[in-house]
């Protein structure tokens, strides 16, 4: 036995399967890691840990792990791969790549990524080099994840926000300027279950200890729910008209912060006008909340000195997600809660440094002119969606997957995709998704295990590294922090190192200037004044000193406008309940309420034959996504892909508690173990997405079970908002329960 | 006599599977052998609210982390608990601190 060194680093995937942003203590022997550990002097999680990151050491050195450049020698689909070196996995590329270009144009090749692990710098670095403007979450429905929650918040207030549970300052909780929330609104989402978007998810819980009281929002009972103050279990997909009710009771009765209102915020008296057209009586009819209920809670979340909304998914994937992202903005608006200690803090990337550039002018620097002008003339969906256009620089998801499919505007020959199982994850309409992949003619997979995406569709598949394994850098709100390379693992390269060697031999020139990515990160490392090695040095990470990256009151003081000014960063210097930024957008500058394109009210008809709603894509603590199924530690604890069915329901289907049946509806039907649980209502069934069986046959036409446990094959599109952004059906869409003929009901039980 | 125990803050306890899996990397126990293992209580209050409720509990394979112990460090579950719901101690001093809790429950353990 060798000695024992214990190194300091940040979690961010691959290997954990999550946001990240945690401290770590890696316990390496002999060059190998041997153990993980929490890091007690870490402010984000202060030595906690959770099951994903601890059973690390599986996920690295798993058998069934890709530590070489593999390319495909059968027939797609076939699951036949041979070992190549990685100069010629490069050279294979390269060509490939260098081909599609000169016949069809560089916008030809599509780079799709899914969620977690520092991925956005370095796919968009090579699209970019490569000459390419789309750049995507292929597969994901309206983009429906965060970004239009974020693109209804740069829109109305200038800026992001988020509950504040001491997360920007170091010494956290006990920091005389923090004070503890009276009231969150936990909105969709379970947060123990799982760290999104750079928020640990028990920061909540923390809160709950110091006396936060919970409001939430929430169609299931949880953990949380039971804990909660006020649970409004309101119908899948009506947040938009519940958040529309609430400002209606604080409005109404005059609950709002009127100094707060009379200063910062623009457009009142239209918001005040809008939400009259939701009366507490009418959003019950529409939410299934009683009336008395909706306006408690209005009146408990308006009374607080210091609250804040903790928000999740599923207001994405209401039917245009950014109106309903902009109703709820108001609730934390009106009632004066932005920027103070305990409320909703303004979050801005730590020490204004950013992983990879997006002002016109670092472009052209990087990449030229022409790829600038591509970004607006040829982005996939930039045309049809002013937001799509003018927010991020990513390309309309499904319209992506409509374009390669119908070659319309002009055809799409090629996927990088990298992070991201399509197939086997965020894909709606699975199906059409691996039809339309399939006529690609080249698709390279960058990932550490196979899955079903880069089994039916890769032609090569470059292993990518896990945190330990590599050098990045991370500047997701705070703290600043840089993830240092421990260990080696087969020949894994990171994604750093495999985009830059390619960007390299597309850009020449524009990349001339580094010769590693250390020195690429060092350049981005700057506005903090500090070096990759300066961080090290300083253990790893610091967190943002007095200025606009830090709370508290940054409006009050000046400190978020370019020209330096009090005020917030919009036109008007004002929180823009009525929005000018979707009025230029030719959208409605003031929130309304959609009902979902599948529901009891909208497709009477379909509810009759499909009468269950299916709400799927909640977070496990064990998985991620459609990650971590074969991971020994993890899969004990959670074996099947589980359907939660209401007793009342499971009688009046005839099904017993852990049996075999189908979830269907016209799209196709998939396979459930049924657990009989009041967490769910009798109108509504819960189940997780991204399953497939890691253990099972991988080649088609198996492809792991895909076809047999995927979800996301009842869930129908495109669904995307007015806006583009939003709308994706994970959570509104309606089935059946089938059930199995007894010979498959044993043959899987 | 059991000379040491862990307190739980079941309240606290989110079924989180942490301390399950934190076990298992501490002992390198395959699937199968866990030393701690959380169980989940759903039920109905009289107002039909649903409450649900979470335990661990240890099994006979927990050491108390006999070799953590000697380094001057917490059981491993405890350590990575996210919700610091669980203290590792005396049974005399957890005892009178079970008492200040609302919804507690003390584990006395001597490991086998």
């Amino acid at each position: 036995m060798g000695k024992v060194d214990v190194y300091p680093t940040i979690a961010w995937s691959a290997g954990a399967g999550c946001h990240g942003g945690c401290g770590q203590k890696l316990f390496v022997e002999d060059g190998k890691m041997i153990k993980i550990e929490g890091d007690e002097n870490h402010p984000f999680n202060q030595g906690r840990s959770c099951p994903r990151v601890l059973a690390l050491t599986q996920y690295m050195y798993h058998e069934d792990r890709i530590t070489q450049p593999m390319k495909r020698v059968g027939e797609r689909g076939s699951g036949k791969f041979e070992p190549i070196s990685w100069d010629d996995a490069f050279d294979f590329c390269e060509t490939r790549m260098k081909d599609i270009k000169e016949e069809y144009g560089p916008e030809s090749i599509v780079f799709a990524q899914g969620t977690g692990r520092d991925i956005g710098g370095p796919i968009s670095f090579l699209a970019y080099s490569y000459g390419s403007p789309n750049w995507v979450q292929l597969g994901l429905s309206g983009q429906s994840c965060y970004t239009p929650r974020l693109g209804a918040m740069k829109a109305v207030q200038g800026d992001f926000g988020v509950s504040d549970c001491s997360q920007f300052l170091e010494t956290r909780y006990d920091d005389p300027e923090w004070e503890v929330p009276e009231v969150i609104i936990v909105w969709g989402q379970h947060p123990p279950n799982g760290c999104p978007d750079a928020f640990f998810g028990h920061w909540i819980v923390d809160c709950m200890k110091l006396g936060t009281k919970i409001i939430s929002m929430d169609p299931r009972n949880t953990w949380m729910t039971s804990r909660s103050e006020h649970h409004l279990k309101l119908r899948p997909g009506t947040d938009g008209a519940m958040a529309l009710g609430m400002l209606n009771v604080i409005l109404s009765e005059g609950l709002e912060d009127k100094e707060f209102c009379a200063k910062w915020v623009h457009g009142l008296d239209e918001l005040r006008e809008r939400a009259a057209e939701y009366p507490v009586e009418r959003v019950a009819q529409i939410t299934g909340v009683p009336a008395e209920e909706i306006t408690e809670a209005a009146r408990f979340f308006a009374n607080a000195k210091r609250a804040s909304i903790h928000w999740g998914v599923p207001i994405d994937m209401c039917p245009d997600g950014t109106s309903v992202a902009h109703a709820i903005i108001c609730l934390w608006s009106i009632t004066g809660n932005i920027d103070i200690p305990g409320g909703q803090v303004i979050a801005r990337p730590s020490h204004e440094v950013s992983s990879y550039p997006y002002s016109t002018e670092a472009l052209i620097d990087l990449y030229g002119e022409e790829l600038v002008k591509t970004l607006t003339e040829k982005r996939i969906g930039a045309d049809e969606y002013k937001m799509v256009k003018n927010f991020r620089g990513w390309a309309q998801p499904d319209m992506v997957i409509d374009q390669i499919m119908t070659g319309e505007p002009y055809p799409i020959k090629g996927a990088w995709i990298q992070t991201a199982n399509v197939l086997g994850g965020q894909a709606a309409r699975t199906n059409f998704h691996y039809e339309a992949l399939k006529k690609l003619e080249f698709v390279a997979v960058v990932d550490l295990f196979h899955n079903p995406t880069t089994m039916a569709l890769a032609d090569i598949v470059l292993p990518s590294s896990t945190f330990p394994e590599k050098d990045s850098f991370r500047s997701w709100w705070a703290p600043l922090s840089i993830i240092k390379k421990r260990v080696q693992v087969g020949d894994c390269k990171t994604d750093w190192e495999i985009n830059f060697e390619l960007a390299k031999r597309f850009n020449p020139e524009g990349t001339q200037r580094w010769g590693s990515p250390m020195e690429y990160f060092n350049e981005r490392l700057a506005p903090s004044g500090k070096t990759f090695k300066d961080m090290e040095d300083a253990g790893g990470w610091l967190m943002p000193e007095d200025g606009p990256a830090k709370p508290y009151n940054r409006h009050e003081r000046g400190l978020l406008r370019p020209d330096g000014k009090p005020g917030f960063n919009t036109p008007s210097g004002k929180i823009e309940v009525y929005c000018s930024a979707y009025e230029d957008w030719d959208l409605d500058p003031l929130p309304f309420y959609t009902e979902p394109p599948q529901s009891p009210i909208s497709t009477p008809e379909l509810h009759e034959k499909y009468p269950l709603i299916m709400i799927t894509g909640a977070r496990s603590q064990l998985y991620f996504h459609s990650e971590l199924r074969g991971i020994p530690w993890l899969r004990e604890k959670e074996p099947d892909p589980t359907v939660e069915v209401h007793p009342d329901t499971a009688a009046d289907y005839d099904v017993y508690d852990g049996e075999w049946i189908y979830l269907k509806n016209d799209l196709g039907k998939v396979k459930r173990k049924v657990t009989i649980t009041r967490r769910v209502k009798p109108s509504e069934i819960q189940t997780l997405h991204g399953w497939w069986m890691p253990e099972q046959e991988g080649a088609e036409p198996n492809l792991f079970g895909v076809w047999d446990y995927q979800v996301n094959q009842l869930v129908p599109g495109p669904q995307e908002s007015k806006s583009g952004f939003g709308g994706g059906q994970y959570k509104t869409t309606l089935v059946t329960l089938e059930k199995m003929e007894k010979e498959g009901a044993a043959a899987n039980g | 006599m059991a000379k040491y125990g862990i307190l739980i803050d079941y309240d606290f306890c989110t079924g989180c599977h942490t301390c399950e899996v934190a076990c298992q990397q501490e002992h390198n126990y395959p699937v199968g052998l866990n030393g701690i293992k959380v169980t989940e209580y759903e039920y109905q209050l009289a107002n039909g609210k649903v409450k649900i409720d979470y335990m661990p509990f240890l099994t006979d394979l927990c050491d108390l982390c006999m070799s953590r112990q000697a380094e001057g460090e917490r059981p491993s579950c405890v350590k990575h608990c996210q919700t610091a719901c669980m203290k590792f101690g005396l049974t005399t001093d957890l005892t009178a601190e079970a008492a200040t809790r609302p919804r507690a429950a003390l584990h006395t353990h001597v490991p086998k």
